[in-house]
């Protein structure tokens, strides 16, 4: 039937095309708060910049973006060309609200960020990458379910502690997930202080490959936002092991 | 200059409407661009009509109605219906930047101009949208 159609948002239809030039794509999550998701997401990018490889890093925390910190990037917009383009930092093109809003609060409602989430993809130009990072807030809120619905592509990396508080979460995240019949790269345990095999068992009982343990490194405090001082850490040795792991 | 990033959203999301309804030819595309956005029409229009329609077919002879869409913002808290003009001053060059990249930064800049609250809905004029596509079905798409 000839006739108008209406009411269309045309972001949808460009998602794909923004990220065809890009390889892989990796989105950390591990539901529980403040568990190291967003120093592993920057490191993970900075150790395969240093591998070598072409790597983009999407900040998808709103509220409280924080790798334009961990990686100490510049300040100010980022370039304006055909789309908008990510700042190069260390070697990673990064991507962040922290740019657009410095320094103020974003208090976004769900459909809020989800209309953010749309734009960012739809304008960014992340050009030829081999792989990009997501680094998602904590939760299975509207990121995540818009990074499954949205991202093409895209393959999980679970963070998880040795704690029973953290664990529980991310079985709850891991059945979600491979419910969904999302891809899970594996499971990987952040800061490790004993001896404590409850990770890699969880990631046993679902199938998941266990990646490995990253220490807890008091230096790391420190080292944020140098990258060359957070190379130098115990922390980023056993990062870029991990990131070995998953390309290799 | 991400207008173009913009226009080029419009044309593949008409293109893929139109194909999905059974177009051959399109005739006409209706773009909503909301206020709140700031879209530099000039430069928008200009990528819609005379830089991206070569990209497709479909799009040939097709012609671009763009329409500009007030803002209006509804106060969550105390349920106050307001728009642009009622807000103090324009707000600065970084904000009204801000806003042009990601509208939803609004939340970051903006308040109700009687509660001063960050928790109002942007209910219309918000960025841009396809309001209409209109086209010729194609000669063999099935009877109707
Ligand atoms: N292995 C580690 N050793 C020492 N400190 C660490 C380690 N991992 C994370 N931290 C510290 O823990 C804090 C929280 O880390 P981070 O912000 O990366 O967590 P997150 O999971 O992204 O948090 P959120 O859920 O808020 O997004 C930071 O101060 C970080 O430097
Ligand atoms: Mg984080
Ligand atoms: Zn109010």
């Amino acid at each position: 039937m000839p006739g108008p159609l209406d009411a269309v948002d045309p972001r949808a239809a460009v998602v794909e095309d923004r990220l065809a030039g890009v390889g892989r794509i990796v989105a950390v999550t591990g539901s529980k708060g403040g568990i190291g998701k967003s120093v592993v997401s920057a490191s993970l990018a900075l150790a395969w910049a240093d591998a070598g490889r072409r790597v983009g890093l999407l900040d998808l925390d709103f509220t409280s973006p924080c790798s334009h910190v961990i990686l100490g990037a510049d300040e100010g917009f980022p370039g304006e060309g055909f789309g908008v383009d990510p700042k190069d930092t260390a070697g990673v093109s990064l991507m962040s609200v922290a740019f657009f809003a410095p320094e103020v609060a974003v208090p976004l409602r769900g459909d809020e960020v989800a209309g953010a989430f749309l734009e960012l993809l739809a304008v960014t130009r992340w050009g030829e990458l081999d792989l990009l990072v997501l680094d998602l807030p904590p939760g299975l809120g509207d990121i995540a379910l818009d990074v499954v619905r949205l991202v093409p592509r895209v393959e999980f990396l679970l963070l998880s502690t040795s704690s029973r508080v953290v664990l529980g979460s991310v079985e709850r995240a891991l059945r979600l997930l491979t419910g969904l019949r999302v891809p899970v790269l594996g499971l990987a345990e952040n800061l490790q202080q004993g001896n404590d095999q409850g990770v890699s068992r969880l990631g046993a009982s679902f199938g998941v490959p266990f990646l490995g343990a990253l220490p807890y490194d008091a230096g790391l405090e420190d080292a944020l936002g140098d990258p060359g001082r957070l190379r130098a850490t115990a922390f980023f040795a056993a990062v870029r092991r991990l990131a070995g792991r998953l390309s290799g | 200059m991400h207008e173009f990033a913009l226009a080029d959203a419009v044309m593949k999301a008409a293109c893929r409407a139109a194909r999905d309804a059974g177009m051959s030819r399109i005739t006409s595309v209706t773009v909503r661009v909301g206020e709140l956005q700031q879209i530099e029409t000039a430069l928008f229009e200009f990528s819609l009509s005379e830089v991206l329609p070569a990209g497709d077919p479909l799009l040939e002879g097709a012609r671009f109605v763009v329409e500009a869409e007030p803002v209006r913002f509804h106060c969550r808290v105390c349920d106050l219906g307001f728009g642009r003009g009622d807000l103090e001053g324009e707000g600065t060059d970084d904000a009204l930047e801000a806003m042009h990249f990601i509208p939803e930064l609004c939340h970051a800049f903006l308040r109700c101009p009687r509660c001063g609250s960050p928790d109002f809905a942007v209910v219309a004029g918000r960025g841009v949208t396809i309001s209409a596509v209109e086209g010729e079905d194609s000669p063999d798409a099935g009877p109707t």
